[in-house]
């Protein structure tokens, strides 16, 4: 980037700057021994064109919308459109959550974000023993399209973008989806959204798996298979990094971990039979926007680079969509305290803009509440708040990749790109990601156990919680989630399955468990049945029964 | 020292998986001296009061972050005193409202550790109550 006659001039001068650094350092001795980013890359006091010396422009960075991407999937970005502003939300009933979503779309949000309940999320009904307390607690109850019907009530499925956490039943809750969109009038090629589809970071730290790794592996390839046909413009997995840095994981674990996870599904779609250039394009991904700010922003460039070579080089796909990492991004519930809950709204407002200087596609931003409950309405609208003053107030967004050329952010983009191409390399001699979960979580264990030291020994400060710390009065007005919606809940569900016709529910459940021991793509029949109100309960324990539960590794 | 060690059972139980907390401090637990279990995930209460009794531990310490405490952390306490075996310490953590923690404290839960706790906190209490 830089030509060689300015390297000399510029190294002879940092050689003598040197020595005046030193004395300063004398009279002003540095506040630590070493100043790190938590992914074990060294700080230096200044970075200068020597740090880049041996990078190429055009190679490297390359124009926003061009490759490698590293400063953008799209040529104008935010002058264009803003990202989506999508919080996520959930909990309760489908009646509390529709509510929910109806108040956050009147004050300014641009695509719903749908929360599902453990259960749902594990493929339980309401009524399921292992359900007991946790019905409508961390999302929103869904049984049957009845419960979506509710849920989505008012809400054109033709006109906004849904992104929907649902992993191991993912195929079963786009049937409903998709029904649900077909009764308000809309085709199916109208739809558009998200299902996070990610099953592998479940075996890692998320923890709602159902199947084993190789039958979930078939779903997710055959979910890739029926959108690139049937809903072209939906995003058919969201492959999370968020909950891998949740659990503990540095930034460069989280790239690393997460594009390992993404290149086991291009994998598993390839052999399977699908033609990269069909559905790479329709991949997407979510990331963590944790603290330490310049890190972050670096992450996230770092991350668009390798997945453009990962797809390029080692899947040889030609389609230049198929090179595009497009994320969404959350900001860190880790980093949260209970303590001075009100602080909290600052992380989240230097997160966000973390993630808006990274390029992100839509973006979550937590409440102050969260480590304390479920955020409630006034939490949520100063969360959506904090984006629009990032997107319209501050002026971050009149330009592409502003922080782009600096020397820090470029060789700590590089660095980032380095350590996190080392674990994608370990992985692949593991076997690949699906082979190398116990590793993952050991790493991401390693990780979390250190950072918690750090905090205890005060080498990383986080105020409120051991530095500044003040008395303080309980928090008041937390959101409360009733334990009578479980009971409701399960009431209605009883009434459903009375109300059906039993023979036609049988026979659906039956042309389910034909398909699951044969090669046939899955979710079809899960539409035909689900339109008729089969139960996601009732599906998923028919897979359980074909394909067997999978048990977990205790990794500590 | 010739005293015997502690054995601590770290649970989760109900549906949740974030066990990155269960986890550090599993192993705090285990730096600090003591023998420890980890259930893994999505255990039921009679699950975990049966590895509790089968380990023969002193201490049961659980994580919810769902929301599920209120029904899942008694019903544990409960279940132990049916097996005879209220001896047994049982703390918990998680993401647990301050307003919940009369409850649990009144159903038998000794302690609750929030969002925050430093991991020495965690291991002095339980030595301090244990012997």
């Amino acid at each position: 980037m830089f030509k060689q006659d300015q390297l000399d001039k510029i190294a002879a001068s940092q050689e003598k700057w040197a020595e005046k650094l030193e004395a300063a350092m004398k009279r002003r001795p540095e506040r630590e021994a070493e100043f790190a980013v938590d992914s074990g890359v060294t700080i230096k006091t200044v970075y200068t064109p020597l740090d880049l010396a041996d990078r190429d422009y055009e190679q490297d960075l390359g124009l926003p919308g061009e490759y490698p991407f590293t400063r953008g999937v799209q040529p104008n970005l935010y002058r264009g459109r803003l990202w989506t502003m999508r919080q996520y939300a959930g909990f309760g009933s489908a009646e509390e959550t529709n509510q929910r979503f109806r108040y956050l779309l009147e004050q300014g949000q641009t695509g719903l974000s749908c929360a599902f309940d453990l259960p749902t999320q594990i493929g339980y009904d309401s009524d399921h023993p292992l359900a007991r307390g946790e019905v409508g607690k961390v999302g929103v109850a869904i049984d049957s399209l009845a419960d979506m019907e509710t849920l989505f009530d008012q809400i054109p499925l033709g006109k906004v973008s849904t992104s929907m956490t649902i992993n191991a039943p993912a195929g079963v809750l786009l049937a409903m989806y998709i029904a649900c969109a077909e009764n308000q009038g809309f085709k199916k090629s109208e739809i558009n959204g998200t299902i996070q589809n990610d099953v592998i970071k479940e075996y890692i730290c998320r923890g709602t798996y159902i199947l084993p790794p190789e039958p979930s592996m078939r779903l997710i390839s055959n979910i890739f298979e029926f959108c690139s046909a049937e809903i072209p413009q939906w995003n058919t997995i969201s492959i999370s990094g968020y909950h891998i840095r949740e659990a503990g994981a540095t930034a460069a674990q989280e790239i690393a971990f997460t594009l390992a996870n993404g290149i086991a599904y291009v994998q598993a779609a390839v052999d399977s039979g699908l033609d990269v250039d069909n559905f790479g394009p329709r991949l997407s991904f979510f990331f963590n926007a944790h603290l330490n700010f310049l890190e972050e922003v670096a992450k996230f460039r770092a991350a668009r680079r390798v997945w453009a070579k990962v797809m390029r080089e080692r899947f040889g796909a030609k389609n230049p969509r198929a090179w595009t990492l497009r994320f969404h991004t959350q900001t860190a519930g880790v980093s949260l305290t209970a303590q001075q809950p009100m602080v909290n709204i600052m992380r989240t407002a230097f997160e966000a803009l973390s993630a808006v200087l990274g390029g992100t596609q839509s973006l979550h931003t937590n409440s102050y509440d969260e480590a304390l409950a479920l955020p409630c309405d006034e939490s949520v609208m100063i969360a959506l708040r904090t984006q629009q003053v990032i997107g319209y107030e501050i002026g971050v967004c009149d330009l592409v990749d502003p922080l782009g050329g600096s020397y820090y952010i470029e060789s700590l983009t590089n660095a980032l790109e380095e350590k996190a191409m080392d674990y994608i390399t370990k992985i692949d001699t593991l076997g690949g990601a699906d082979k190398a979960i116990e590793y993952m979580q050991k790493e991401i264990h390693n990780s979390a156990y250190q950072y918690q030291l750090d905090i205890d020994n005060k080498k990383k400060t986080v105020i409120g919680v051991n530095r500044f710390q003040m008395e303080e009065k309980p928090p008041e007005g937390l959101l409360k989630v009733d334990l009578s919606v479980g009971e409701r809940q399960v009431e209605k569900l009883t009434k459903l399955k009375a109300g059906r016709d039993q023979a036609k529910v049988d026979s659906l459940l039956k042309a389910i468990r034909e398909a699951a021991e044969s090669d046939a793509n899955l979710i079809p029949v899960f539409v035909d049945a689900v339109k008729e109100y089969v139960t996601l309960g009732e599906i998923c324990d028919v897979l359980r029964d074909v394909f067997g539960e999978y048990k977990q590794q205790i990794v500590f | 020292m010739s005293e015997k060690r502690i054995r601590v059972l770290v649970a989760k139980p109900g549906l949740d998986g974030h066990d990155r907390g269960a986890k550090v401090i599993a192993q705090a637990l285990r730096d600090g001296g003591m023998e420890v279990v980890y259930t893994g995930l999505r255990q039921t209460p009679e699950q975990i009061v049966t590895a509790a009794l089968q380990e023969d531990v002193d201490v049961i310490g659980m994580s919810i972050l769902s929301g599920a405490h209120g029904t899942l952390f008694p019903e544990v306490v409960k279940l132990l005193k049916e097996k005879g075996a209220e001896d047994v310490l049982v703390v918990g953590g998680g993401i647990i409202p301050d307003e919940d923690i009369p409850a649990l404290k009144e159903a038998g839960i000794a302690e609750i550790f929030g969002p925050g706790t430093p991991l020495e906190n965690v291991v002095n209490y339980i030595k301090e109550k244990v012997n």
